[in-house]
């Protein structure tokens, strides 16, 4: 079944309460949903989300100096704590990042002296008395507005985008380098990390993903394609070029291919709630590093292990370069990523239990709890169990996002969206 | 689908061989397999020049694979100069299986019993499924240790000049990304596809014996002979041309 091209999802994420989902897609633009308020007396279900504002936030670019394409798919988005009535959220594309304002209107101002209800303008001379207009109530209406445009700043494409504990700066990461910026302030950012070499043709390794720390407003990790984690600290130097940590596990010559490297490239970063440890992930599996210890990760969680024979038809068909995104639940006690067939995976820190899901229409009716599934590596296939060779690779699971305080989900497969929510007795 | 074909055409010309090539014909030498996966990764590559930018990330990783196959191959083709006369039976014998390239050393070297041991992988019988899939068990394997230490052999002239054809590539690949002239699209592609012709070429050695370089058809021949001692080894290439031509029916 095709669908649009431009509605493929790129990005999903939820706001700082929990209340708003938001997510990107190929098209450029952003569609908001919003939790609707629980019903007290009935509260058998939370509440379920609805649409609650669509806004075009990019729009393709031509490079003419290059001669190619800007895409306006939209990498990532990240929300601002909310500060008053309206939220905020930052969105980017490979080369630009903006600030977006959402408000709700839910009064209009009636009885203009000069103008009709409908918009004309009255006649003067017929003008005999003069009112105060007054605010009545209207249908809500959501405005997305721009407030700012951080453009400009950025050779290499956007991967990552990150707001920092004081609420004022964030980092945005491309390919080579990481830039500090503050949120008023357009026309400026500071480059704090530039791994660029002088001669291009000794690139080896590129940031992947980039995260400030939760708490600490100095703190912040990059990854890279070689499968190593840089910690850096802005107070050490202007340039953190040289970092104060750096993690990598190393790696078992027993397992070494051609393919070591590329499986490797760890494809996202995400700090714990707690801001005690950090998650990656690369092509086959999740680690959970503390962020004490640099050495090796404490926890290690296999994805999906049975692919790591296929890796030669991965590499030929470019799967073995998708970067899965993974997400950890509010109490930092489970973390969830996606995989192939629609299929995604929880584990469970404390328990060691792991689960893999589907994301289907045709195999999950609304309301029904989800079937686990097992992917049956080789020999004989159980009934239930689906054999490898029949997973579909076209059908990703590349993002996916927790609700920072209910057992609540946002699974996005190529073109929908799924919300699955904890089943409440 | 790039690497299918060319399998298929290398192991069409085997069929017609006769005596030392005998037992080589329809073997899935892991060399072989090796330079599927080079010439793969060096199409990827170049399929990168495309409207969009390409991805830095992936142009990268691909890279560096490239690069580690070529430095393996040196190690390789230096290293089969280097073993000694008696070291038994000729490497007919090492059998290797379609999915070699993406299992590590250890599993290879512990076997893998399946339903076909000892026979050829059905890959290469049945033909279409000659891609690199990765799910025909394997047969025999004794992998070649890959970290030898050895002298590279990049100081040879036509080695240098497919490693100066492979960094042209890799080159133009990153600087699309930051080139300071405007260039045009064609521009891009014409130069991208007569670079890859040369190094198409100079890697299959199809030029034939003026443009292959020892260390090319080495490459092409380590599971037939027994590796001859560093010092004779360019007296066998004539030996080694005579093979090479018949394979790709020069």
């Amino acid at each position: 079944m095709a669908g649009l091209q431009s509605d493929i999802i790129s990005t999903v994420e939820f706001n700082h309460s929990g209340e708003l989902l938001a997510t990107g897609d190929k098209g450029g633009r952003v569609v908001i949903f919003q939790q609707e308020q629980e019903n007290k007396i009935q509260s058998h279900s939370r509440g379920e989300y609805n649409v609650y504002s669509t806004f075009q936030s990019h729009e393709p670019e031509f490079d003419y100096l290059k001669s190619l394409e800007i895409e306006e798919k939209i990498n990532k988005i990240r929300w601002l704590p909310q500060k008053n009535a309206a939220q905020f959220l930052l969105s980017t594309n490979d080369k630009t990042i903006k600030l977006w304002k959402i408000s709700e209107r839910d009064k209009r101002p009636e009885g203009y002296n000069l103008k009709e209800e409908d918009g004309r303008y009255r006649d003067p001379t017929t003008v005999t008395t003069l009112r105060v207009p007054v605010f009545r109530p209207m249908d809500l209406m959501v405005e997305a507005s721009p407030r700012r445009i951080f453009a400009n700043a950025h050779t290499y494409h956007i991967n990552s985008i990150s707001i920092n504990s004081d609420y004022e700066t964030y980092l945005s990461a491309d390919d080579l380098r990481i830039n500090l910026w503050h949120l008023e302030i357009t026309d400026r950012s500071f480059n704090i990390v530039d791994i660029k070499p002088a001669n291009m043709e000794e690139l080896t390794e590129v940031i992947t993903a980039a995260e400030f720390h939760p708490n600490s407003c100095n703190t912040f990790v990059y990854s890279s394609s070689k499968g190593t984690i840089r910690l850096c600290d802005m107070r050490a130097s202007a340039l953190c070029d040289r970092h104060s940590k750096l993690f990598e596990e190393p790696e078992d010559p027993s397992n070494r291919s051609f393919f070591s490297e590329i499986i490797s490239s760890i494809s996202d970063v995400k700090f714990s709630h707690s801001g005690r440890y950090m998650m990656t992930r690369d092509y086959l599996s999740v680690k959970i590093w503390d962020l004490n210890m640099e050495n090796r990760p404490v926890e290690t969680y296999q994805v999906h292990e049975y692919l790591r024979s296929k890796l030669c038809s991965l590499y030929e068909n470019d799967c073995i370069f998708d970067k899965f995104e993974c997400c950890w639940n509010g109490s930092d006690s489970v973390v969830m990523t996606g995989s192939y067939n629609n299929f995604f995976r929880m584990f469970d820190r404390n328990t060691k239990r792991d689960i893999t899901l589907e994301a289907s229409r045709e195999n999950n009716k609304p309301r029904t709890v989800l079937k686990p599934r097992k992917v049956c590596a080789s020999g004989k296939r159980k009934k239930d169990e689906i054999s490898v060779d029949s997973l579909d690779f076209n059908k990703k699971i590349l993002h996916t996002a927790w609700h920072p305080k209910e057992n609540i989900i946002a699974v996005a497969t190529t073109n929908n969206l799924y919300i699955f929510q904890d089943k409440v007795n | 689908m790039f690497a299918r074909g060319l399998k298929r055409k290398c192991f069409d010309h085997e069929e017609e061989g006769d005596g030392p090539l005998a037992g080589f014909r329809a073997v899935p030498s892991y060399d072989l397999q090796r330079q599927s996966l080079l010439d793969m990764s060096l199409v990827k590559l170049q399929l990168c020049h495309m409207l969009v930018e390409p991805n830095l990330c992936r142009s990268v990783l691909i890279a560096n694979t490239v690069r580690q196959i070529q430095e393996e191959m040196t190690q390789d083709g230096t290293w089969r100069m280097a073993a000694p006369q008696g070291g038994g039976p000729a490497p007919l014998d090492r059998l290797v299986s379609t999915d070699v390239l993406c299992r590590s050393a250890r599993e290879q070297e512990q076997g893998q019993p399946g339903p076909e041991d000892g026979s050829f992988p059905k890959g290469f019988e049945d033909g279409p499924a000659a891609g690199l899939t990765c799910d025909v068990p394997s047969v025999t394997v004794a992998q070649a240790p890959r970290h030898l230490p050895s002298s590279s052999s990049w100081d040879l002239d036509s080695s240098r000049e497919s490693r100066g054809s492979f960094q042209k590539s890799l080159d133009q690949i990153f600087e699309t990304l930051e080139s300071k002239n405007p260039s045009s699209v064609e521009d891009l592609f014409s130069d991208v596809d007569s670079s890859y012709y040369d190094l198409d070429t100079v890697l299959t050695g199809m030029m034939g014996s003026s443009r292959a370089s020892p260390c090319d058809t080495l490459e092409g021949f380590t599971p037939l002979t027994a590796a001859p001692p560093g010092p004779g080894c360019k007296a066998d290439l004539g030996e080694l041309d005579h093979v090479v031509e018949i394979l790709v029916e020069t």
